[in-house]
C-alpha cells in the first residue's frame, strides 16, 4: 500500500521532471540562431534557386517553424494546435526529420532497440567483470593479483575507447579476418530475424560491448574495491567471522551488500552516460545506434530528431532513477523503514 | 580424565552423544572450583603486529586459565593487548597480526580432547567449527557489530544454521526462546526487526542472543557495556551473570572499568603493554593489589567516598606552570568575580518534531528540554548528569546559542551585568562566543587531522583577529605549556598524539580565547582511567589558576561527583534533582537519581551491585515513576521543590493552561 502510493507520487514527479527537461531541451536546441530550414533557404537563395527556396519556405510554415519559440515547443509536445492540429510527442507523433526527409520514428526506430540492446549488454558486462575482480582485489589487498587488477584498471581508465575500437578493428581483421564493424553481417541486413542473424548480432556485439564497457569496468573495479575495503574493516564483518561463517558467504552476505548501495543508486545515471559516451565508438565501429544520429541532428539543427533523442535519453534516466530507488528500498531496510518509530 | 573419550567422540555420532551428556553432567556437578580442569589454558602467548614503524609486540608471554562457570576479567588500558589476546583466541587477528609463540589449549566439555588453537589454521574448517559454536564473542559497539541490512532474526539464527544445520523453523523457534531469555518482550516480532530499530541496550541483548544461541563453552565479552548507559549496563551485566549461572559457560570479560570487574569477575588478569602485570582472584586483586601499576590504576578511579579535597592520582600528573597560568589569565579579559552568577538558564524548553510513521505519518513532537533552570557561578563547576537522550547535548547547544529554545532565557554575565544571550548582536555576540568555549567528547574527531597543532590553536585567535602573528605564536606556546605539552608539539599533526594528549590540545584550543565558561561535554568518556584522572586534575587546576567556570556534562556519576560543586540530574529533558555535590549522591531523593546511583558499579568489594534489584529498569521513563514523581505528558508537569537548603527535586503537578510558560520568542 505504502509502496504503491510511493510509486504513484514518484510517477507524478517524474512526469513534471520530464516536462521541465523537454522545455530545457527545446530551448537549448533553439538557442543557435535560425533552424534547419532557414539555413537551407539562405543557402538555396545564395545559389539562386528561388523555386527550391520557395518550397523550403512552404515547409517552414508546414512545420510551424515560423511561429514563436514557445508555440513551437507546445506544438512539439502536442499541447498546442499546430498546422496539423494536436499532433506531438503526447499523441505519439515524434515529428519530421528534415535531414533524412523522413518521419523521426522511421529514422531512429530501429536504432533505439539496438542502442538499448548494446547498452544493457554493456551494463551487464561491466558488473559481471568488475564485481568478481573487485572482490578478489579487495580481499587480497596488496597482493600481486591486486596490483595486476589495479594496473589493468588504470590502463582501462586511461585508454580512450575509440582508440581501442580502432585497434581492435584493425588487428582482429588482420589476424583473424573478422570484421567487427556494424551490427551484423551485411548479408543479414533487411533479412527477417533468424537464429543465424541473431548469432551474427551476438558476435558483432562482443567487440563494442568490450570497448564501450572497458573504462566503466575499470572505474567500477576501483570504486568497488575501495568500498569493500572500507566495509571489510567494519565490526559486523568480524562478527560474521566470529560466528564461524565461511569467508566467501560472509563476504557476500555482509560487506558486499553494504558496498553495493552506491552502485545501485548509480543505475539511473549509467544509461545516458553510456549513450552519450559511446558516440565515438559507434562512429568508429559503424554501429547503427542513436549516438551518431544525435550528433548529426544537433549539428544540423534537425530539431525534432535531436529533441526526440534527447527526450528518449531523459526518459531512460528518469525511469532508471525510479528503478534504482525502488531497488535500494528493496535491498536496504534503512531506506524502507527510515521514518519508522523505534 | 578425558583420555577415555578422546577417540569415541571423533568416531560415530551415537556413542559420542552419550559421552557428551555424561561429560556435561559431570561438569555441572563439580561446582566449578578452580581445581577442575581449565576450559582454556593460555600459555606464553605472544602476538606481533607489523606496523609501518616496524614490528610491535602487542602481546608478550601472556598466560591464564579459564574455568567453566567462572568469569575472568582482563583489565587494562587501551593498547594493553587485551583485545588482541581475545581475537587471538578466536584466530580473528587482522592480517598484520601474527601469533609468534605460545599455546591456547581448549578442552571442549562436549569431548574431542584438547585442541591447541594456535596450531589450527585460522581459515580451517576445524577453526570455523569452534567459532560461534564453542567460542562466542560479543563486542563493544552493538550498533556496528550488527549488520543494518539484515533482520535480527536472520543474524541470530545464522550461527545455528551454520553449525547445527537445523531448519529455518527450528532455528527460529530456538531464537525465540533465546530472545525471551535475554529479555525481549516480543520474541516473534524480534525475528523481523532490524537492528537500527532498537536502542543500544536492546541491540546488545540481540548480540548476546546471537552469541549464546549455540550454547558456547566460552563467551568472550569485549567491553560489552562501555557504550551503554549505567542503568542499561547494569542490566546487561546482570543478564550475562544469570546466563552464565544457567549454562555454566566460562566468561572472558575484557574491560577497562574496574567497577565492572569488581562486580563481575571471579578472577582478574591485569595487562599493561602486552604483558600480564598481576593475576589472581578478585578478593586478592582488590584487597591486596601488589603491582605498582594496579595500585596506581586504582588510585586513578574516582569514587563516591572521596573527601572534599582528595585528589585523584594519575599515573603521570601534569603540573601547571604558575607563570604560564598567570600569562594565560591576563590576556584580554578580567576574570569574573568569584561567586557571581555567570550563566543563568531560566525556564528553557525545546521541542523537536520528528517525521514518523512511514511516508505520510503524522509528525511526532518530542520534548527535548522542559522548563530547565540552571545556575552556574563563577569559578565553580556545575555537573550535569543524564543518560543518552536526556537532553544534555541539546541544553549545551542552547547555551552555545547554536540552537534557539522554544521559550526561556539564557543570561550571561562576565562581570559587567547579566544579558540575554539570545538578544546579543554584533560585537557583543562575538564577545559571548569568545567567553564560552567547548571541549568535545571525542578527541579523535574534534581535531582536524590536516591542521598542525599550531594551526589548531591559533585558529580561534585568527578568527577573532587577536594579536599579530608573533603574539599568536607566543600565545600558542603559553597554551601548550599550560596543558603540559611540549613546545615541539606545535608543528606536529593530531594523529601523532595519544587520546589524552589530543584532549589536552582540545582544551588548549578552548582556552585560547581566554573564556569565562567552558562547556565540557563528556570530556573524558573516550579516555582511559589513568588519562581521565590526568585530564580531570588538569581541569581542576586550571579552574583554580585562571578562575574558569565549567558546565561539566557526563554520564559518569563518580566523575561528576569528583568535579562538580553543584550537580543536576537530567532525564528526558527534565531536571529531576539538583543539589550541592555533598548531598546529592549521599542522600538522593528522586527515584531516578536513586536508580542511577544503584546502577553504578563501584570498584569497592564492600559496595557491590545488587543485581537482583535491577530487574525491569523502567526508571528512565517518567511515566513509570512512583507518585508524586510520576510525569505523564499532557497531564502533569515537573515543578522543582526545595526539600532542604539548595536541594531541589522535581515533583509532578497537574498541568493547567495558565501555568504553562508562554513562548517568549519563535524558534528562529
Amino acid at each position: 500500500m505504502a509502496i504503491a502510493l510511493y510509486i504513484l507520487r514518484r510517477a507524478v514527479t517524474m512526469l513534471l521532471t520530464l516536462v521541465a527537461i523537454s522545455a530545457l531541451v527545446f530551448v537549448v536546441i533553439k538557442l543557435p540562431p535560425g533552424d534547419y530550414l532557414s539555413n537551407q533557404i539562405a543557402e538555396l537563395r545564395s545559389q539562386g534557386d528561388p523555386a527550391a527556396a520557395a518550397k523550403a519556405e512552404f515547409l517552414r510554415a508546414q512545420y510551424g517553424l515560423d511561429r514563436p519559440v514557445w508555440e513551437q515547443y507546445l506544438i512539439w509536445i502536442g499541447a498546442w494546435s499546430g498546422p496539423n492540429g494536436f499532433s506531438g510527442l503526447l499523441q505519439g507523433d515524434w515529428g519530421w526529420s528534415f535531414e533524412f526527409q523522413r518521419p523521426v520514428n522511421e529514422v531512429v526506430g530501429g536504432a533505439l532497440g539496438l542502442t538499448l540492446l548494446v547498452n544493457v549488454a554493456v551494463v551487464i558486462f561491466v558488473h559481471v567483470i568488475a564485481i568478481p575482480i573487485a572482490i578478489y582485489s579487495a580481499t587480497r589487498q596488496y597482493s600481486w593479483g591486486d596490483y595486476a587488477a589495479t594496473l589493468l584498471g588504470y590502463i582501462g581508465l586511461a585508454t580512450p575507447n575509440f582508440l581501442l575500437a580502432l585497434i581492435l578493428l584493425f588487428y582482429l581483421n588482420r589476424w583473424f579476418g573478422i570484421s567487427i564493424g556494424g551490427m551484423m553481417d551485411a548479408r543479414y541486413d533487411g533479412e527477417p530475424m533468424s537464429m543465424a542473424k541473431l548469432g551474427s548480432i551476438g558476435s558483432h556485439l562482443i567487440a563494442p560491448v568490450v570497448v564501450i564497457g572497458l573504462s566503466g569496468t575499470a572505474a567500477m573495479i576501483r570504486r568497488m574495491r575501495a568500498n569493500l575495503l572500507d566495509e571489510l574493516q567494519k565490526q559486523y564483518t568480524i562478527t560474521a567471522k566470529a560466528k564461524g561463517m565461511r569467508p566467501m558467504p560472509a563476504l557476500i552476505k555482509y560487506p558486499f551488500r553494504m558496498a553495493l548501495n552506491p552502485f545501485v543508486a548509480d543505475i539511473g545515471n549509467l544509461l545516458p552516460h553510456l549513450i552519450s559516451g559511446s558516440v565515438l565508438v559507434s562512429l568508429v565501429l559503424s554501429l547503427p545506434t542513436v549516438g551518431p544520429v544525435l550528433l548529426q541532428a544537433l549539428k544540423q539543427q534537425d530539431q525534432f530528431l535531436a529533441g526526440f533523442i534527447l527526450m528518449f535519453v531523459a526518459v531512460l534516466t528518469v525511469v532508471g532513477m525510479l528503478l534504482s530507488d525502488l531497488l535500494l528500498a528493496t535491498i536496504d531496510p534503512r531506506i524502507r523503514f527510515g521514518g519508522r518509530k523505534r | 580424565m578425558r583420555d577415555g573419550h578422546e577417540n569415541s567422540s571423533t568416531g560415530s555420532s551415537a556413542p559420542a552423544l552419550l559421552v557428551r551428556t555424561a561429560d556435561h553432567e559431570r561438569d555441572r556437578g563439580s561446582e566449578m572450583t578452580p581445581n577442575t580442569e581449565p576450559l582454556v589454558s593460555i600459555r606464553d602467548l605472544a602476538v606481533d603486529f607489523t606496523a609501518d614503524a616496524g614490528l610491535v609486540h602487542a602481546v608478550r608471554g601472556v598466560s591464564f586459565d579459564l574455568y567453566p562457570g567462572r568469569t575472568l576479567a582482563v583489565v587494562g588500558e587501551s593498547g594493553s593487548g587485551k583485545s588482541v589476546t581475545a581475537n587471538a583466541m578466536l584466530r580473528l587477528l587482522p592480517k598484520r597480526g601474527r601469533i609468534v609463540n605460545g599455546s591456547i589449549m581448549f578442552r571442549d566439555p562436549l569431548g574431542g580432547g584438547p585442541v591447541d588453537i594456535v596450531k589450527l589454521d585460522p581459515d580451517s574448517e576445524k577453526m570455523r567449527q569452534l567459532r560461534g559454536a564453542r567460542l562466542a564473542m560479543i563486542f563493544q559497539e552493538p550498533m556496528t557489530s550488527l549488520s543494518p541490512l539484515h533482520t535480527v532474526g536472520d543474524q541470530v539464527t545464522e550461527a545455528l544454521r551454520i553449525h547445527d544445520g537445523v531448519s529455518q523453523e527450528d532455528a527460529e523457534a530456538r531464537a525465540m526462546a533465546v530472545f525471551e531469555r535475554v529479555g525481549f518482550r516480543d520474541p516473534k516480532g524480534m525475528l523481523t526487526t532490524y537492528p537500527f530499530e532498537l536502542s543500544g541496550g536492546m541491540r546488545q541483548r540481540a548480540m548476546i542472543a546471537m552469541a549464546l544461541i549455540c550454547r558456547p563453552a566460552l563467551l568472550i565479552a569485549d567491553e560489552p557495556t562501555t557504550a551503554l548507559d549505567v542503568t542499561t549496563q547494569a542490566q546487561i551485566l546482570a543478564l550475562i551473570k544469570e546466563l552464565q549461572a544457567e549454562t555454566q559457560m566460562a566468561v572472558l570479560l575484557i574491560t577497562h572499568d574496574l567497577g565492572v570487574v569488581a562486580n563481575m569477575a571471579d578472577d582478574v588478569v591485569v595487562m599493561y603493554r602486552g604483558q600480564v602485570m598481576e593475576r589472581g582472584e578478585r578478593e586478592d586483586i582488590f584487597r591486596r593489589p601488589q603491582h605498582p601499576y594496579l595500585v596506581a590504576l586504582m588510585r586513578a578511579v574516582p569514587h563516591f567516598d572521596m573527601k572534599q579535597d582528595e585528589r585523584l592520582t594519575p599515573l603521570r600528573e601534569i603540573k601547571i606552570d604558575a607563570a604560564a597560568a598567570a600569562a594565560a589569565a591576563h590576556c584580554g579579559r578580567d576574570p569574573v568575580p568569584a561567586g557571581r552568577t555567570v550563566l543563568d538558564v531560566t525556564g528553557v524548553s525545546k521541542t523537536f518534531t520528528l517525521r514518523s510513521g512511514g511516508l505520510f505519518g503524522t509528525p511526532q513532537r518530542i520534548a527535548a528540554l522542559s522548563n530547565v533552570n540552571l545556575t552556574l557561578r563563577a569559578g565553580e563547576t556545575l555537573g550535569l548528569v543524564g543518560e543518552s537522550g536526556s537532553g544534555k547535548t541539546t541544553l549545551s547547544k542552547v547555551i552555545m546559542r547554536a540552537m534557539a529554545p522554544d521559550c526561556g532565557t539564557v543570561c550571561f554575565d562576565d562581570g559587567t551585568g547579566a544579558r540575554d544571550v539570545f538578544k546579543l548582536k554584533g560585537s557583543d555576540l562575538k564577545d559571548y562566543r569568545r567567553a564560552v568555549q567547548f571541549v568535545f567528547q571525542d578527541p579523535f574527531s574534534s581535531l582536524d587531522p590536516r591542521m598542525t597543532v599550531y594551526d589548531i590553536l591559533a585558529e580561534p585567535l585568527r578568527i577573532h583577529r587577536i594579536g599579530s602573528e608573533d603574539q599568536r605564536f607566543q600565545r600558542v606556546k603559553d597554551l601548550l605549556e599550560l596543558v603540559g605539552l611540549d613546545q615541539r608539539s606545535m608543528r606536529r599533526y593530531p594523529h601523532s598524539f595519544s587520546g589524552g594528549q589530543r584532549q589536552r590540545i582540545g582544551l588548549a584550543r578552548a582556552l585560547a580565547l581566554n573564556p569565562a565558561v567552558i562547556l565540557c561535554d563528556e570530556p573524558t568518556s573516550a579516555l582511559d582511567v589513568s588519562v581521565q584522572a590526568q585530564i580531570l586534575n588538569l581541569l581542576k587546576d586550571l579552574q583554580t589558576a585562571i578562575g574558569l567556570s565549567y558546565l561539566f556534562v557526563s554520564h559518569n556519576l563518580a566523575v561528576v561527583d569528583y568535579m562538580a560543586n553543584d550537580i543536576a540530574v537530567m532525564c528526558r529533558g527534565v531536571i529531576v534533582e539538583q543539589a550541592p555535590r555533598e548531598t546529592l549522591f549521599r542522600s538522593p531523593k528522586h527515584p531516578y537519581t536513586q536508580a542511577l546511583l544503584a546502577a553504578v558499579p563501584s570498584p569497592d568489594l564492600d559496595h557491590l551491585l545488587d543485581f537482583s534489584r535491577l530487574t525491569g529498569g523502567g526508571f528512565s521513563n517518567p511515566a513509570d515513576w512512583p507518585e508524586p514523581f510520576r510525569l505523564v505528558p499532557g497531564e502533569t508537569r515537573p515543578e522543582m521543590v526545595e526539600v532542604e537548603p539548595d536541594h531541589r527535586i522535581a515533583l509532578a503537578r497537574p498541568c493547567d493552561a495558565v501555568a504553562q510558560p508562554e513562548p517568549l520568542r519563535a524558534a528562529s
